[in-house]
């Protein structure tokens, strides 16, 4: 198998072959169902209030991937949701902008015509989302296309049947053939973590997509119940931690679906914050994948600064 | 850099007053002791003012409590008694944001911890034993097991309010009636609780609360007409209690110190383990009996278990109790404080590596930063005596053989903690503990169903689950 980076010894004996795979990743160290949500539950008590709560939000909006993955998009949908990623607030200039739109394949286009030169990303979804249900074939030629078509980040995901079965060295593969395909485009890798089920897998995922180079490590397809859930970030943001000090390289999170609220998205950076470390806090080094949590974060801007709420009319529906 | 903004809570909603008195007889009266000022520990200033009990007192507090068994409780069904308990425990939860913003004031304990450990448990002990309290007959101590009389209870200032709950739930449960000790600096959570009984209406002398220093403590273990004590604190006074008692049929508990281990083996979930630790140590700044103070990992994950908890130790928030973001609060009195730097300056001239959090801390106020000490070995004071404090000390082991050596060579035995994904070394270590609780990837729980208690210097006897009962009963 062939490792897409240049890594230190002990992990470059992981991806040698498929057995050295498999005992890497189960001689991980196990994760505490009970620790690991305990924790979280834990760290979700913080009190984020005043100029750290404004920082906060602001930092949220710059972190959001500005998603519309239904199979009713059409270029309409996809223009009017680069206009919001433009100008989130159009009231309020002095809103940072979203991190990136999130779209299917076809609708790169679309979205990356509409965002030239803002210096907002174009992601697509790829390899046959959301189940990954394809030849390799396919999935690649998926990801070509939407590199093609202008994305700067794919969003791929894993093949959690082989996973599940226990095949990580196709999953290796897979991934790093996808890599391969997106040339300059940064790689988010999908584990579908409701789908995993288990911390444990979550885990071994993880680094397996970190050993197979890619960028971010991202909860969901949105598509599957639970999306991301807390204690799943917590342990993601473990494995690019430890991941940092072994290699010195920094890798990305991006948790998606269920992130509703601006409470639950300073849970989130509060856990970025302590779990990671503050050089996460960063677009480049997390995301969240979301469509509703913007104008959540848009509504406690303008609370926070005007004093009282407002209200949904007050904000754009996109 | 992301600061959290201060987010204190009001500590109006302590509801402080300038002056607190005794309880006695279902009234609150003057003491005619030397009144005790009780401070903040996170200031230094002066909290309130708190009448103490005389010998006298005693004497009073506990011909109120003998009446009121006499006359009342112990003639009371059980059913009717559980009543009375339910209603306090409600009433804690009803007042649960003042309790947990005293407490902090008067302990330095986080807000974060009182509020959700603190009083939530101790409604749970009163919820947990009222139940209890017309079951009796079913609980394994034949069909209708008598109370004892009048209980003589000295708590200790870590645990303020829930202590008193531990002490006094299952002892109205079994039909006896009280006369309590706080501690000499946390007297005013227990106070409140008093308002609270009182306004539940408990018939007068069930329970009396009587502030003061040791001598009010030894004076009411003393006390000729006191059929049951139970102490929870320091070992040297707990052997001073038993030797006080031998002779007489007074019954027994104490709940005296500990140095637990807390043991990783390299199987372990090791960020949990590391959670574990950190919440083992540096729950309630260490001043916890059951503390996980000696840290026993396998020398093969020794560097990588220190590194990693190091870096969360570094994320521990000290300052300010009544911040909701604090994770340490302050240490609660002047001479405690002495007592851990003392500690920890014979660590570092015995010759264990010493490892401080970079974290800042007050100007004001008693503080010390979470410490851990690495290269311990078994022969140094800090791996022996209880420092009670922010303080680790770091051990390693090879095999689990060493590891049960290890962590039994202490003449105490309170609790001990296992990591380990492996169920069977868990239930091989359990067997293996000299201890009276012994944790299994987790530490620091409490449940009023889980008894709780030690060995040998730690103390004998149990509170807390069915076997609790048993302390307050004539069995």
């Amino acid at each position: 198998m062939a490792a897409p980076t240049t890594l230190p010894s002990a992990l470059a004996d992981a991806v040698r072959d498929e057995s050295s795979l498999r005992r890497f990743l189960h001689g991980l160290p196990g994760v505490d169902q009970v620790g690991v949500e305990q924790r979280a539950a834990g760290l979700g008590t913080r009190s984020i209030k005043k100029a750290s709560k404004l920082h906060a939000i602001d930092l949220a909006i710059s972190m959001v991937d500005l998603t519309t993955l239904e199979g009713a998009d059409t270029p309409g949908k996809v223009r009017s949701l680069a206009a919001k990623a433009k100008r989130p607030d159009p009231e309020r200039p002095e809103v940072p902008r979203v991190a990136a739109v999130c779209v299917y394949p076809d609708m790169v286009k679309t979205a990356a015509d509409e965002l030239k030169g803002t210096g907002i990303n174009v992601a697509s979804v790829a390899t046959a989302f959301p189940s990954g249900r394809s030849t390799i074939d396919i999935k690649l030629a998926d990801t070509r296309f939407a590199v093609e078509q202008g994305a700067s980040e794919v969003d791929m995901v894993i093949d959690r049947g082989a996973f599940l079965s226990g095949r990580y060295g196709l999953v290796f593969e897979e991934i790093v053939k996808v890599k391969e395909a997106c040339g300059d485009a940064h790689l988010k890798v999908i584990l579908e973590t409701g789908e995993l089920v288990t911390y444990d897998n979550v885990r071994r995922a993880s680094w397996l997509a970190l050993l197979a180079g890619g960028d971010f490590i991202k909860t969901s397809t949105g598509k599957v119940q639970p999306a991301a859930t807390l204690p799943v970030t917590h342990v993601m943001l473990q494995a690019v931690r430890d991941w940092k000090n072994q290699t010195g390289e920094l890798r990305g999170v991006k948790p998606a679906g269920g992130i509703r609220n601006t409470k639950d998205a300073i849970k989130y950076l509060v856990a970025v914050h302590e779990v990671a470390g503050p050089e996460w806090l960063d677009p480049h080094l997390f995301r969240f994948g979301a469509s509703t949590l913007l104008n959540d974060l848009l509504m406690q801007r303008r609370t926070q600064l005007d004093g009282h709420y407002s209200g949904p009319d007050y904000v754009t529906v996109d | 850099m992301w600061e959290y903004a201060p987010a204190p809570e009001s500590r109006d909603i302590a509801n402080l007053k300038p002056n607190y008195r005794m309880f006695v007889d279902g009234k609150f009266v003057e003491g005619t002791g030397e009144p005790l000022k009780t401070i903040n520990p996170a200031t230094e200033e002066v909290l309130a003012e708190v009448s103490t009990a005389s010998q006298s007192d005693v004497d009073t507090a506990v011909k109120a409590a003998r009446k009121a068994y006499d006359r009342v409780w112990s003639k009371m069904p059980g059913s009717e008694r559980a009543k009375y308990i339910y209603r306090i425990a409600r009433q804690i939860q009803e007042r649960g944001r003042e309790l947990a913003v005293l407490e902090s004031l008067d302990n330095g304990k986080p807000i974060k911890e009182s509020r959700d450990v603190d009083v939530p448990t101790a409604a749970a002990h009163f919820f947990y034993h009222a139940g209890w309290a017309d079951k009796l007959g079913y609980a394994g101590y034949g069909p209708a097991p008598l109370p004892l009389g009048v209980a003589g209870q000295v708590i200790p200032w870590n645990f303020p309010l829930l202590m008193a709950a531990w002490k006094i739930a299952p002892a109205l449960a079994c039909g006896n009636t009280v006369v309590l000790k706080p501690a000499e600096t946390t007297p005013l959570t227990a106070l409140v609780l008093a308002d609270i009984i009182q306004q539940c209406d408990l018939p007068p002398g069930v329970v009396n609360i009587i502030p003061g220093a040791g001598d009010v403590g030894a004076s009411l273990v003393e006390h000729p007409d006191v059929n049951k004590v139970a102490f929870t604190g320091s070992t040297d006074v707990g052997k001073i209690i038993q030797r006080q008692l031998a002779g007489t049929n007074k019954k027994l508990t104490l709940e005296l110190g500990g140095k637990a281990a807390n043991i990783v083996f390299d199987d372990a979930p090791l960020d949990q383990a590391v959670e574990g630790i950190v919440n083992g140590i540096f729950f309630n700044q260490g001043h916890v009996c059951c503390a996980g103070s000696r840290l026993l990992v396998q020398e093969s994950v020794a560097d990588e278990v220190l590194e990693k908890l190091q870096a969360r130790i570094n994320t521990l928030r000290v300052g300010d109790p009544l911040d909701k973001n604090t994770d340490v609060g302050a240490i609660n009195s002047r001479e405690q404080l002495t007592k851990i730097k003392e500690l920890t300056e014979s660590g570092e001239a015995e010759g264990a590596q010493r490892w401080t959090s970079s974290c800042p801390l007050p100007d004001k106020g008693f503080f010390f930063a979470p410490t851990v000490f690495s290269n311990v070995s078994q022969a140094m004071r800090i791996a022996r005596e209880e420092i009670f404090g922010p303080v680790l000390s770091v051990l390693t082991f090879r095999t689990p053989e060493e590891a049960v050596a290890k962590a039994n060579n202490t003449p105490y035995g309170l609790s001990a903690g296992v990591w380990t994904e492996k169920g069977s070394r868990i239930l091989w270590m359990a067997q293996r503990m000299r201890a009276g609780v012994v944790w299994s990837n987790t530490f620091n729980r409490f449940d009023p169903t889980a008894p709780f208690g030690g060995y040998q210097e730690s103390g004998f006897g149990r509170e807390g689950g069915r076997t609790g009962l048993e302390a307050y009963l004539d069995v």
